[in-house]
């Protein structure tokens, strides 16, 4: 539905029907839309900064159909594994608010080092999502170019990328790409399990004593693998950045529109030179860790239905029935949309073929190697001895 | 300038100097690099030249300096990250192994990590534990990782040069027993034409045997083929220079002359360069071979104290006791 529709709202912004200080009990966090959908104008986060969001009807919209979209992807992903397609999924079930939300609060310039689960930050980011499903499927090792997408590699070690993203981001500063409105930013994705690693801690520090233009967002989805948040910490994540000397803030990862607002806030001070944050968004790992996991062995089904009732897709369109931003012929259309690409992306995952066996000599070094040149040419040639074979 | 005698670790400080003149994408960073100029001083004045942003004190966490080096690398810059010494290498290993060495491959070529991890390896300079050990088996293991050791001022002040223009994470040892042995050093030599980083060289010519070193027990090799020469036994000896990849074009034709080979490195035997060299020597010289290519090397303890590492090192006797082993096959 465009502005302008016949049934659609006269105003192109909305005026939310009221404000809140964030409550301070546990968990304390900013939020902007209830789990009930009801909208939130603006909240004041624990270090006095005050969060809103200010969109258009269409972008309301937007983020809804990004966060049906990356569900049903991520869905498809899971079927596939289910039937012999991927050798591995490890679905975002439940953290689409908190990929979408600050997915979309980075600007174009700035650079995203993620885990393996940040399907809705990829799709964000404008890369096929066919991508990730080739290391999965195990065809390639992911195919996209960091720095044409400014999104980098997957990493599979636990906190491995926030000291990359911290490197990056001191060499944003040192290319002098800070300190203005259109400066660069830098986000780094991780768990509450990678809080526990050393490199994040030491991620920490360095962001801290080089001043890095960096955000760490730590998807806090209260698992890892088995192990609850109990086991990683006694207090509450977002409180480990004051003892590193920046600020930290714990969202609502299950709401898209406070995601948005902190993770824009905390990108848009550290372009402008105020130095690194770290945000906590509180959500909920609904599936498995992977395909491989067995969450019924560590968690109670009471447990997961009471996440249920915070689902952040469900918040989003109670909100934009509610308010009129939105009739059924759009959510038909979301769904239709969702079904379509979720279709391509079986299709083509199930063309992708594998990849020669020589292929697995490529790439190991920019200039070579003798040693490797050997071993291709003898692969190859016991290879070919074989009757039929080909590359 | 022209030639001139210097040390290796002045070398290698001339060396780091010429390629932050040249790119100004080169960074240094690393523990004590700055206003200290590293414990050996090998970037002595550097920072005071070049200013802290490119000779960079970083806090006191390897997997730090390695990881936040490879962000810098995927932005664009150059790191020469220093390792303070040899056993301190491991809590950035990890990031090494795992990050450093696969991003390329990983990346299908779209990302390179042109690092340099500088690490001063190896004993004899009566230190306490974890300042003298020989990690190199560690990352010549590794696939993406090229691993080289100079072993002479005029290599390391070229070596060093080489190292930071290539595209390829290269781990490079400095010996660091002869960071104050002096050579001459020819400083005006283009780079371009420069004897090529990954290929071994022949440091001293011989016709009997074939002793086969890198970094400090080249010096080593040197001093016992000078004396094997008082007993009538004439020795070649080859620098290896590169130990990831080997290059053995250069050692096969010497053994196929000499017919007798002994690999010499610090590090424990067990699994290390000399098994890896031994085998590929055994299969490539077979029928020139008059006796099994021998190893004399570290043990296979944890490196032990000072006082005894005299007796833990491959020294000149060691290494002619090897020799008369081959003859007396």
């Amino acid at each position: 539905m465009a502005k302008g529709d016949p049934g659609a709202p006269a105003r192109g912004r909305r005026a939310a029907p009221r404000s809140r200080k964030a409550t301070t009990g546990d968990p304390e966090l900013v939020q902007l839309l209830t789990p009930s959908g009801e909208r939130i104008e603006s909240v004041t986060g624990p270090d006095g900064t005050e969060y809103r969001v200010d969109f258009t009807d269409e972008e309301y919209r937007g983020l809804y159909r990004d966060l049906v979209l990356v569900r049903k992807l991520d869905a498809e992903a899971t079927a596939l594994q289910r039937q012999g397609e991927l050798g591995l999924w490890a679905s975002l079930l439940g953290q689409e608010a908190a990929q979408v939300g600050s997915g979309r609060a980075l600007r174009a310039q700035d650079m995203a080092f993620p885990t393996y689960r940040e399907h809705g930050v990829l799709y964000c980011r404008g890369i096929d999502p066919i991508m990730p499903l080739g290391l999965f499927r195990g065809v390639d090792q992911g195919g996209w170019d960091p720095n044409e997408f400014k999104f980098n590699m997957y990493t599979i070690v636990i906190g491995a990328q926030t000291l990359h993203a911290t490197g990056y981001a001191m060499g944003v500063a040192m290319d002098g790409k800070t300190g203005t409105d259109d400066g660069e930013a830098v986000i780094a994705y991780f768990g509450d399990g990678a809080t526990s690693q050393g490199d994040v801690n030491e991620a920490f520090v360095w962001a801290s004593v080089f001043n890095a233009p960096l955000v760490f967002f730590c998807q806090n989805n209260q698992y890892a693998i088995s192990e609850p948040l109990e086991r990683q910490t006694r207090v509450p994540l977002y409180r480990r950045a004051a003892g590193f000397g920046f600020p930290g803030v714990r969202v609502d990862g299950n709401d898209v529109l406070a995601t948005y607002a902190v993770a824009r806030h905390a990108l848009d001070n550290a372009r402008q030179g105020q130095g690194p944050s770290l945000i906590e968004a509180y959500t909920y790992r609904m599936g498995a860790h992977t395909t491989s996991d067995d969450p019924t062995r560590y968690r109670i089904a009471s447990e997961v239905e009471a996440w249920q009732a915070k689902d952040p897709i469900a918040r989003m369109k109670v909100f934009l029935e509610r308010e009129q931003l939105a009739d059924a012929d759009f959510f038909a259309d979301v769904d239709e949309q969702a079904r379509r690409e979720a279709l391509d992306l079986r299709e083509r995952v199930l063309a992708m073929p594998n990849p020669a066996p020589v292929t697995m000599f490529d790439h190991v070094y920019p200039n070579g190697s003798p040693l490797l040149d050997e071993q291709r040419a003898q692969f190859t040639k016991y290879f070919d001895s074989f009757e039929g074979s080909a590359h | 300038m022209a030639t001139e005698t210097l040390t290796l670790g002045k070398a290698l400080n001339i060396g780091l100097r010429k390629a932050l003149e040249n790119d100004p994408k080169v960074v240094i960073m690393g523990e004590d690099v700055g206003k200290l100029g590293g414990v050996f001083r090998i970037t002595d004045g550097l920072q005071k030249d070049f200013g802290d942003q490119r000779v960079i004190d970083t806090p006191l966490a390897e997997s730090g300096i390695i990881g936040t080096a490879v962000g810098l690398a995927i932005r664009g810059y150059r790191p020469i990250c220093e390792i303070q010494f040899d056993g301190f290498v491991y809590p950035a290993y990890d990031q090494i192994v795992s990050q450093v060495a696969k991003m390329h491959y990983r990346s299908g070529g779209k990302l390179r990590i042109p690092l340099v991890i500088r690490i001063p390896f190896g004993g004899g300079i009566g230190a306490v534990e974890h300042h003298s050990e020989s990690p190199e088996a560690y990352f010549a293991h590794t696939a993406g990782l090229k691993v080289v050791s100079c072993a002479s001022p005029q290599d390391a002040y070229v070596m060093i040069q080489q190292a930071i223009a290539s595209d390829d994470p290269i781990v490079f040892l400095e010996p660091k027993r002869r960071y104050w042995e002096k050579g001459p050093v020819d400083l005006d030599a283009p780079l371009s034409e420069a004897y090529p980083l990954h290929a071994a060289r022949i440091a001293r010519a011989g016709t009997d045997a074939t002793l086969l070193a890198y970094g400090p027990m080249v010096r080593t090799c040197l001093d016992a083929a000078t004396a094997a020469a008082e007993d009538g036994r004439n020795l070649e000896v080859i620098d290896l220079r590169t130990l990831s990849p080997l290059d053995l074009g250069v050692v096969y034709e010497s053994v196929r002359r000499t017919g007798r080979a002994v690999v010499v490195h610090e590090a424990p035997s067990n699994v290390g360069l000399g098994a890896e060299i031994a085998a590929r020597v055994t299969e490539e010289c077979f029928y020139s071979l008059e006796s099994p290519v021998l190893r004399v090397t570290g043990f296979d303890t944890p490196y032990p104290a000072a006082r005894v590492e005299e007796e833990y090192l491959p020294d000149l006797d060691r290494v002619l006791d090897a020799v008369d082993r081959t003859f007396g096959w």
